[in-house]
């Protein structure tokens, strides 16, 4: 055991009891064993309201070593307020390096999407989950829901998807939108846009999932099947933009809107800060000349280097999560 | 067709602690048959039905099943998924009050497919194709496939409940009172519909109802219930035309009909 400094003397490394964290470990340790399944677990309270992501802050606390250089990131942005503060609350309990860089970081604790940079073997993702459960919404009793998943009867699941194409012609679920893992369990990949689903199929990352209110841990180990749930006349299809990123001019990436004056004045840019500013900043970018050209015409050219504020960002869903209410 | 019967009952009670529900009933149903279990209420008709559609654990007692391969499987002894898949394929079950057999806040079209996608089937058109054609021979308007059962009269709903429960082609349908909250008119609608669905489909059934013209108009044979027993048993017709059991006669003539 090395000393700890002074400054985070009053609370346990990872601020969370040894007791709590093994405890939470043996529930990804069988998460991981059962791809996709829902694991029950003791939840405590963390010093943040339910809904700030303290599922994946416990998940995070448990498995962060003083060796790790942790990411945060919401909604893709890694300078927006809960970014930040979860961040900030790392390095002080756990001193441990932070970074924005998606490639060197070991651990990226995410609400609401995946980095648009490829993850690597021995890099952990750990997602804030508000409902981990797929087929609430159409069963709220959880005794039949449990019951669903251990008979594998997930019927339910198309229902959601007829009504959707039966009322909008086409699948309209576009966040949290339901995944079949390892060919087994139904799991619900928390409110990313479906965008990110592919990136889930045997990503070489381990994938772990918080739900801290609901009291839930599920995970997608390495090179796990994760397929998207679909008909045959409905196949299951990413979101595409009709545009590049008004910044980078990247193609293929989520792009956020962002609203840009009081005069309906908008752009789409990269919902993944990190990205963007990256292939800004490289010096060989053909990308760097041409970013005028981009749909950006109202931006503050005296700061091209920084990617708009949260506060600029056209209000991105929250909770509501792509699932509507009845 | 078949020299064997599709369900064989033996002695099956099922007591509440010290309550009797229903008390050593036996009986085979055949394939196409329709029985009707009649008697006043809390004589142990819900029970039985219950406990014959595994919905509820006897006490004790035995029932076999013929599945599709043609081979008898005691009901008690399978798994809970092997009963729930036999309840959403080769069964089916009529409640009393639709809102306990319908998904209220899902369509109508998505009600009737739900059994389909349990199943396996992935292919939209096929589903709704299929959705179509179950709402119209259950007398529901194509353009109502999209609504909700909130929005339906009683009569509809238990109209779509019996379409939702048909669709995968079940061999056995459990009946609760399916006439039971409705108007006089609607009713005898819903009655020629069911003897019209049961006839063309060949599709044995139990139905369970206090109201011995229900019995008359659907079923061949019919049983009498009396605290939990059964008190007679026999065709339909010779049931109500000459009944033996002094109870039996009380109900015939009126005096008890509720
Ligand atoms: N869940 C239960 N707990 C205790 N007693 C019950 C329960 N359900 C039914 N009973 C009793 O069992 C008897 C038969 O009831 P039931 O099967 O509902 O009759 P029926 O359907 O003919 O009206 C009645 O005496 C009733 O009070
Ligand atoms: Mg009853
Ligand atoms: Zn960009």
């Amino acid at each position: 055991m090395t000393a700890q400094p002074k400054d985070i003397a009053t609370y346990n490394f990872a601020y969370l009891d040894e007791q709590t964290k093994r405890m939470i470990r043996r529930a990804i340790l069988k998460g991981i064993a059962i791809p996709g399944y829902q694991v029950p677990f003791a939840s405590r309270e963390m010093p943040m309201p339910y809904g700030w992501g303290t599922g994946g802050v416990q998940v995070t606390a448990s498995i962060i070593g003083p060796g790790d250089v942790l990411k945060v990131i919401d909604q893709g942005a890694d300078d927006t307020t809960n970014a930040v503060s979860i961040r900030a609350f790392f390095k002080k309990v756990a001193n441990v390096a932070v970074t924005t860089d998606t490639a060197s970081a070991t651990i990226i604790q995410t609400r609401h999407r995946i980095p648009e940079h490829p993850l690597t073997a021995g890099q952990v993702l750990v997602y804030q989950v508000p409902i981990p459960e797929p087929l609430r919404f159409l069963e709220p009793r959880e005794t039949e829901t449990r019951k669903m998943h251990a008979l594998e009867e997930y019927g339910l699941m198309h229902v959601k998807l007829y009504e959707d194409i039966a009322k909008h012609g086409r699948i309209a679920t576009t966040y949290a939108y339901p995944v079949k893992v390892e060919g087994r369990y139904v799991m619900d990949p928390s409110p990313t846009p479906k965008f990110d689903n592919p990136k889930m199929h045997r990503s070489p990352a381990l994938q772990l999932f918080g739900a801290g209110r609901e009291k839930r841990i599920y995970a997608v180990p390495p090179f796990t099947e994760v397929v998207s749930l679909d008909f045959e006349d409905h196949p299951f299809e990413v979101q595409t933009f009709d545009q590049p990123c008004a910044l980078c001019a990247a193609e293929n990436v989520y792009l956020d809107e962002v609203i840009l004056d009081d005069h309906g004045g908008h752009m789409f840019v990269c919902s993944d800060t990190d990205h963007c500013e990256k292939r800004r900043n490289a010096p060989t970018s053909p990308l760097w000349g041409g970013r005028a050209e981009g749909a950006g015409g109202g931006l503050d050219q005296s700061t091209p280097h920084s990617t708009p504020t949260p506060a600029l960002r056209a209000d991105p869903p929250h909770k509501g999560e792509g699932k509507e209410k009845q | 067709m078949t020299d064997e019967p599709l369900l064989r009952v033996s002695a099956l009670s099922k007591f509440y602690g010290s309550r009797v529900g229903c008390d050593n009933v036996s009986f085979d149903l055949w394939p196409g048959e329709v029985l009707a279990v009649v008697g006043e209420s809390g004589s142990g008709k819900t029970t039985l039905l219950n406990c014959l559609s595994t919905r509820l654990l006897p006490s004790s007692g035995t029932a076999s099943y013929r599945m599709r391969d043609g081979q008898f499987r005691e009901l008690y002894r399978m798994s809970e998924a092997e009963r729930r898949f036999l309840m959403r394929t080769d069964w089916g079950f009529v409640h009393q009050n639709p809102a306990d057999g319908l998904r209220m806040t899902v369509s109508a079209g998505a009600n009737v497919g739900e059994r389909l996608m349990a199943v396996g089937d992935r292919h939209y058109g096929k589903i709704r194709a299929t959705a179509v054609d179950w709402l119209s021979r259950v007398e529901i308007d194509e353009d109502r496939i999209d609504d909700e059962p909130r929005a339906f009269s009683g009569g509809m709903r238990q109209r779509l409940q019996i379409a939702r429960n048909l669709v995968t082609g079940p061999r056995l349908v459990f009946m609760d009172e399916p006439t039971g909250g409705l108007d006089v008119s609607v009713q005898a609608r819903l009655l020629d519909l069911l003897r019209g669905l049961v006839t063309d489909l060949g599709l044995a059934a139990i139905v369970v109802t206090h109201d011995l013209a229900v019995a008359r108009l659907l079923s061949q044979r019919m049983m009498v219930m009396k605290d939990g027993r059964v008190v007679e048993s026999g065709l339909t017709d010779r049931v109500l035309d000459d009944p033996r059991a002094p109870y039996t006669q009380l109900l015939v003539s009126s005096i008890l009909q509720v």
